[in-house]
C-alpha cells in the first residue's frame, strides 16, 4: 500500500486505478436486476395497444388461461394520479381511454408462472376504434392531424444573434441544405427490469436497472400519492444507459408497483430484446434546414437554421433535448448573424427520448455537414473553412454567451490533422479515386473530419433548479462514505468519486466507500445525465471532502498531515465526543453566469469541452459497404481524472457514432418498429469498428489556469463523442465517393441511392 | 425432467422443463446467474459459455442436449476466490469492462481465442470476439485486454477450480 505522504505529493487525479466495482463484474458476482433473487416473486407482463392511436373502447379476456389466479392491474386501479411526467403530465402510466402510440401499455398481469403470463398476454384483446394517426414530422407541424396539444408542437423556441434576413440579403454567397438523422436505439446490452415490493404499511420498494433514482422516486409518489418516505428506489448494478434508463425505467417501475400493490406480492417484471426495443425511448429523429451566408473566403456571414425532431406521442424530455441540439446547432463557429428556430413535434410513434448527446448528435450533424457542402461548392478544403470560422475567446456564440473557455480551436485543428495525417492523405485519397474511376474499380478511399463542442452540465438554470446534494460521513473506523444518486452505469463513478476523494483526504481508496444509490441513503445528487457527473457532482464531492476535513482539522483532531490510522483516530474521537461527523455540500450557481430561459439568451452551458474528431473510410462501390478504417478523437475535456476510464468512454461513443452513421436503421411502420431484433437492428461489432486514436488536451491546465467548474479542471465527457463521430464519417465518404451524405443512417441502400440520384 | 451435468467442475442435478434452455437452467435451477442474457436469439454472445471446452450461446442450446456434459460459466473462470485467471486481471487493469453485462461472456470468448491463438494478432482478437456485442467499449479496451492476457502465464492446470473451493464460494 502507498504511503500517505506519497498519496498526497503525488495525487491520484490523473492515474488509472483498476475500477472499484470491476472485480465483482469480471467474476460474474456483479447483481444486475434479472439476478436479484426474490423469494415468492409474480412475474409481470403488459398488454400494450398495437394500435398507433385509437378511443379504448373495451377489453376481452379470452379463455384459455385460469384468469382467476392472475392479478390483473388497469388505469382504474392506480391510487393516485396515472401519469409519468417529467415536465408535463400528458402521458399515462397506463392509458385507459386515448391511445396515442402503438407501445401504450394498457393491461398489467403478474402471475407465478412465465410461461402463463405469455399466454395471458396474447389472451387479452383490447378494443380500439382507430383515429387518424400522423408519423411524419413535417406532417405534424403542418397540423392537419392534431395529436397533441392545439397545434402538436411540443415545444419551440428561437435563438437570434444580429440581423440574418439582411446579413442574407447582402451575402455574396449562399448556400443551402437539408439534413436529416435518424431514430437510434441505445441498445444497452441488459435490457431494462424491475422488481418492486408494496405493502399498506411499508409502502413502495422498487430494484432496478436506472440511471436516475429520484426521477423513479418522484414518479411512484405521484402515482400512488404517498408521501416522499414511503417509496424507496434502489439502483442494482446496471448494463448500460446511454440515455435509454433515464425516462423509461419510471414507467417501469411504475407498473411493477401497481401489480406488487395490487398482488401483495413482490414481483419482477424484465423486457425482453425484442420488448425493449420496441417500447423504450430512442434518439429523436431530426430534421434541419440550413441557409447560410459568405464570402468568397468562405466566412459566415449568415447563418439561418430550421431544426426539428420528432417528440413522439407524449413530451416526456423532448423540450430539453431540443434546447441542447439548438444551442448546439450553429457549432463552434463565430457568425454576427444567427437565428436558430428549433421545434419538437408530436407523432404517434413511441416517445423518443434521452440518448447520449441529448439532440446535440442532430445538430452538430447538420452544421458539420453543411460545412462540407459550403467547402465543396467554394472549392476550400473542409478543414481550412473550419480553421476560417472558428470561435475564439471572447467572441460571443449565438446566445451572446461569450466564450471563456481558454480555448484555441486552430491549434487543436492542427493538432488532429497532423495525427491523422490529413493533408497528405487528402490528396493521396483523391488521387487513387480517380485511378481507381478511370479504371473501372470499386474502392474509393476517403478521409473528413468535424469540429464540435458540448456543453456540460444542465442546460441554461438547470443546475440551479436541480440544486444538487452530496453528503459525506465517516464511520468511527474511518472510513469515508460518499453518498451521492449518481448511478455507476458503466462509466465508473464510483472509482472517480473515490479519486476525487482521495485527492482532498489522501486516504487509501478502501478507506473510500461509495455508498449505493438508494434514496433511503443518499440525497438526491441529481439525474446520472447530461455529462454532469464528474464535473458537477464530482466537484461536490471534492467540496463535501474538504469540508469533512475542515470539521476534524477545527477540533484539533487532524493536523496539516497525517497517516490513515491518524485520520480514523481522529474520526473515533470525534464520534465519542458524540459530534456527528456528515457533511453535506449542495450546488451552487458559479457567478458571472447568466442564463435566460425566455429569450434563450446568455450562458447556455458553464463550460464546455471541445473537439476535433477525424475519420478514414474505404468505400466499395460493387456492395456500397463503407468501412471505417481509422479514426482520431482529439479532444480538450479539462484535467481527465481517469485517463483509462475516460478513452473508455471516448471508445464507446465514437464506436456508437459510427453505428448511428453507418449501421443503424430503425424501420418503422404505423409507429411501430419492425426490426425491433438484434439480429435486423444492426450495431458495431468487433469487426466493424477501426482503430480508435484517443487523445486529450487540457490547455487551460497546460497554461496554469485549470478550468474553474469540476473538480480540478474536469469538465464533462460522456456525451461528447457522439456529436462528432457521425459527422466525420460522412465527411470521409463525402470525399471518397462526391456524395454529401447528408443523412444517416447511410447504409449501402442509402448510399446506392444516393450515388444513383447524384448521376 | 431430470438432467445431471457439470458445472464448474461439480456434478449437478435438477428437474427442468423439456425445452428449458440451458441459460434458464444455469441461472434459475443452478443459481449460476454470472451468465447474462442479451437478446436470447444467439446474437450478443452475453450467455457464451463453454460446453466440453467449446464455446456456445447458452441461450440456443436446450438443456436436455447438454446431459451429462462439462459445464464452464464465468463462475468457474477464477482459479479461487482470491485469485483471478489472467483473462479477469487484463480486463480489470486495462478498461475491457465499463457496465460489465457483456464481460462474463466477453472473457469466455477471449479465453476461447486464447486457447486457439495463444499469442493472437489484432486481427485474430477481433475475429474470436466477433460474436460477443458490447455496447459500451467500443471494444478497444477489450482489444487492449486481450493482447494484455496473451503477455501473462496462463493458470497452471493444477491451480483450476476444485470442487471444494468451488463449494466454499
Ligand atoms: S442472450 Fe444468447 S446470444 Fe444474446
Ligand atoms: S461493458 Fe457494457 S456492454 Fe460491454
Amino acid at each position: 500500500m502507498k504511503q500517505p505522504h506519497e498519496l498526497r505529493e503525488a495525487s491520484v487525479i490523473g492515474t488509472s486505478p483498476p475500477r472499484k466495482e470491476g472485480v465483482a463484474k469480471v467474476t460474474g458476482k456483479a447483481v444486475y436486476i434479472d439476478d436479484l433473487p426474490v423469494a415468492g416473486a409474480l412475474y409481470g407482463v403488459t398488454v400494450r395497444s398495437r394500435v398507433a392511436r385509437g378511443h379504448l373502447r373495451g377489453i376481452t379476456y379470452h379463455p384459455g388461461v385460469p384468469w382467476e389466479d392472475f392479478h390483473v392491474v388497469t388505469a382504474a386501479d392506480i391510487p393516485g394520479e396515472n401519469t409519468i411526467a417529467l415536465l408535463e403530465k400528458d402521458q399515462p402510466c397506463l392509458a385507459d381511454q386515448r391511445i396515442n402510440h402503438p407501445e401504450e401499455a394498457v393491461v398489467l398481469l403478474a402471475h407465478p408462472d412465465r410461461e402463463l403470463c405469455e399466454r395471458a398476454r396474447r389472451l387479452c384483446e383490447l378494443h380500439i376504434e382507430p383515429l387518424p394517426t400522423v408519423f411524419d414530422l413535417d406532417e405534424s407541424l403542418d397540423g392537419e392531424v392534431r395529436v397533441w396539444g392545439d397545434d402538436n408542437i411540443l415545444k419551440q423556441f428561437s435563438i437570434d444573434k444580429g440581423n440574418v434576413a439582411e446579413a442574407l440579403a447582402t451575402a455574396p454567397i449562399i448556400v443551402e441544405g437539408d439534413y436529416a438523422t435518424g431514430a437510434q436505439e441505445q441498445l444497452y446490452i441488459e435490457p431494462q427490469g424491475m422488481v418492486a415490493l408494496a405493502s399498506p404499511k411499508h409502502g413502495i420498494t422498487v430494484w432496478g436497472s436506472l440511471q436516475c433514482p429520484y426521477y423513479v422516486h418522484k414518479a411512484l409518489a405521484t402515482l400512488f400519492g404517498f408521501p416522499k418516505e414511503r417509496v424507496r428506489i434502489i439502483q442494482c448494478e446496471t448494463g448500460g444507459g446511454f440515455g435509454g434508463k433515464e425516462e423509461y425505467p419510471s414507467m417501469l417501475a411504475a407498473h411493477a408497483a401497481l401489480l406488487a400493490w395490487k398482488a401483495r406480492r413482490p414481483v419482477k417484471m424484465i423486457y425482453d430484446r425484442h420488448e425493449d426495443m420496441l417500447a423504450t425511448t430512442k434518439r429523436h429523429p431530426s430534421r434541419t434546414r440550413i441557409r447560410s451566408g459568405h464570402d468568397e473566403s468562405g466566412k459566415l456571414l449568415a447563418l439561418d437554421i430550421d431544426f426539428r425532431l420528432d417528440g413522439g406521442a407524449y413530451m416526456t424530455l423532448s423540450p430539453v433535448v431540443l434546447s441542447r441540439g439548438g444551442l448546439h446547432a450553429s457549432g463552434p463557429y463565430h457568425c454576427d448573424h444567427v437565428r436558430i428556430r428549433a421545434r419538437a413535434a408530436a407523432t404517434n410513434h413511441p416517445p423518443h427520448g434521452a440518448f447520449r448527446g441529448f439532440g446535440a448528435p442532430q445538430s452538430v450533424f447538420a452544421i458539420e455537414r453543411h460545412l462540407d457542402k459550403v467547402a465543396a461548392q467554394l472549392g476550400i478544403d473542409g478543414a481550412e473553412l473550419r480553421r476560417r470560422n472558428f470561435l475564439a475567446p471572447g467572441q460571443t456564440m449565438a446566445t451572446g454567451q461569450v466564450v471563456r473557455d481558454e480555448i484555441d480551436l486552430p491549434e487543436l485543428l492542427d493538432r488532429a490533422l497532423t495525427m491523422s495525417d490529413y493533408a497528405r492523405k487528402r490528396t493521396e485519397f483523391a488521387r487513387l479515386n480517380a485511378e481507381s474511376a478511370s479504371r473501372g474499380t470499386p474502392i474509393r478511399k476517403g478521409i473528413g473530419l468535424a469540429s464540435f463542442m458540448h456543453g456540460a452540465g444542465f442546460t441554461g438554470s438547470g443546475e440551479r433548479y436541480l440544486a444538487s446534494v452530496v453528503a459525506v460521513d465517516a464511520t468511527p473506523q474511518g472510513t469515508v462514505r460518499i453518498r451521492a444518486s449518481s448511478t455507476e452505469i458503466g462509466q465508473g463513478k464510483d472509482t472517480v468519486f473515490t479519486q476525487i476523494a482521495q485527492d482532498v483526504l489522501g486516504l487509501p481508496s478502501h478507506m473510500i466507500e461509495v455508498v449505493r444509490p438508494d434514496t433511503a441513503e443518499v440525497p438526491d445528487s441529481g439525474p446520472t445525465v447530461a455529462s454532469r457527473t464528474v464535473m458537477v457532482v464530482g466537484k461536490l464531492v471534492q467540496s463535501a471532502c474538504q469540508e469533512l476535513r475542515r470539521k476534524l482539522s477545527e477540533g484539533g483532531l487532524l493536523g496539516e498531515s497525517y497517516t490513515p490510522t491518524e485520520f480514523a483516530s481522529a474520526c473515533d474521537i470525534f464520534h465519542q465526543l458524540g459530534g456527528v461527523l456528515r457533511v453535506e455540500s449542495q450546488y451552487q450557481q458559479p457567478t458571472g453566469i447568466e442564463w435566460d430561459d425566455k429569450t434563450y439568451k446568455g450562458d447556455a452551458y458553464a463550460t464546455y469541452a471541445w473537439a476535433v474528431y477525424v475519420a478514414e473510410v474505404t468505400v466499395d462501390l460493387t456492395t456500397y459497404e463503407t468501412r471505417v478504417d481509422r479514426f482520431w478523437a482529439l479532444q480538450d475535456a479539462g484535467k481527465i481524472i481517469h485517463p483509462v476510464m475516460a478513452a473508455g468512454q471516448i471508445e464507446g461513443g465514437v464506436a456508437q457514432g459510427i453505428g448511428f452513421a453507418l449501421y443503424e436503421k430503425v424501420v418503422w411502420k404505423e409507429g411501430r418498429m419492425q426490426n425491433a431484433q438484434m439480429t435486423n437492428y444492426i450495431m458495431p461489432t468487433s469487426l466493424d469498428v477501426p482503430d480508435i486514436l484517443v487523445e486529450f488536451d487540457d490547455r487551460a491546465t497546460r497554461l496554469g489556469t485549470p478550468a474553474a467548474h469540476g473538480p480540478r479542471g474536469a469538465k464533462g465527457i460522456g456525451e461528447l463523442p457522439l456529436d462528432g463521430s457521425a459527422p466525420a464519417v460522412a465527411s470521409a465518404v463525402q470525399h471518397a465517393t462526391g456524395v454529401l451524405c447528408g443523412a444517416v443512417p447511410m447504409t449501402p441502400e442509402d448510399l446506392m441511392q444516393a450515388l444513383e440520384a447524384a448521376r | 425432467m431430470r438432467l445431471t451435468l457439470t458445472v464448474n467442475g461439480i456434478e449437478r442435478t435438477c428437474d427442468v422443463h423439456p425445452l428449458a434452455r440451458l441459460l434458464d437452467v444455469l441461472r434459475r435451477d443452478l443459481s449460476l446467474p454470472g451468465t447474462k442474457e442479451g437478446c436470447g436469439e444467439g446474437e450478443c454472445g452475453a450467455c457464451s459459455v463453454f460446453v466440453d471446452g467449446k464455446l456456445v450461446n447458452s441461450c440456443l442450446v436446450p438443456a436436455m442436449q447438454v446431459a451429462g456434459r462439462d459445464i464452464q460459466t464465468i463462475e468457474g473462470v477464477a482459479p479461487s476466490a482470491e485469485l483471478l485467471d489472467r483473462v479477469q486481471e487484463a480486463f480489470l487493469r486495462h478498461g475491457g469492462a465499463q457496465c460489465g453485462i457483456c464481460t462474463p461472456g466477453m472473457i469466455l470468448a477471449a479465453k476461447a481465442l486464447l486457447a486457439e491463438h495463444p499469442q493472437p494478432t489484432m486481427a485474430q482478437v477481433r475475429e474470436g470476439l466477433g460474436g460477443n456485442l458490447c455496447r459500451c467499449t467500443g471494444y478497444t479496451k477489450i482489444f487492449e485486454s486481450v493482447i494484455a492476457a496473451a503477455a501473462l502465464p496462463a493458470i497452471p492446470p493444477s491451480a483450476q477450480p476444485s470442487a471444494l473451493e468451488e463449494a466454499k464460494r
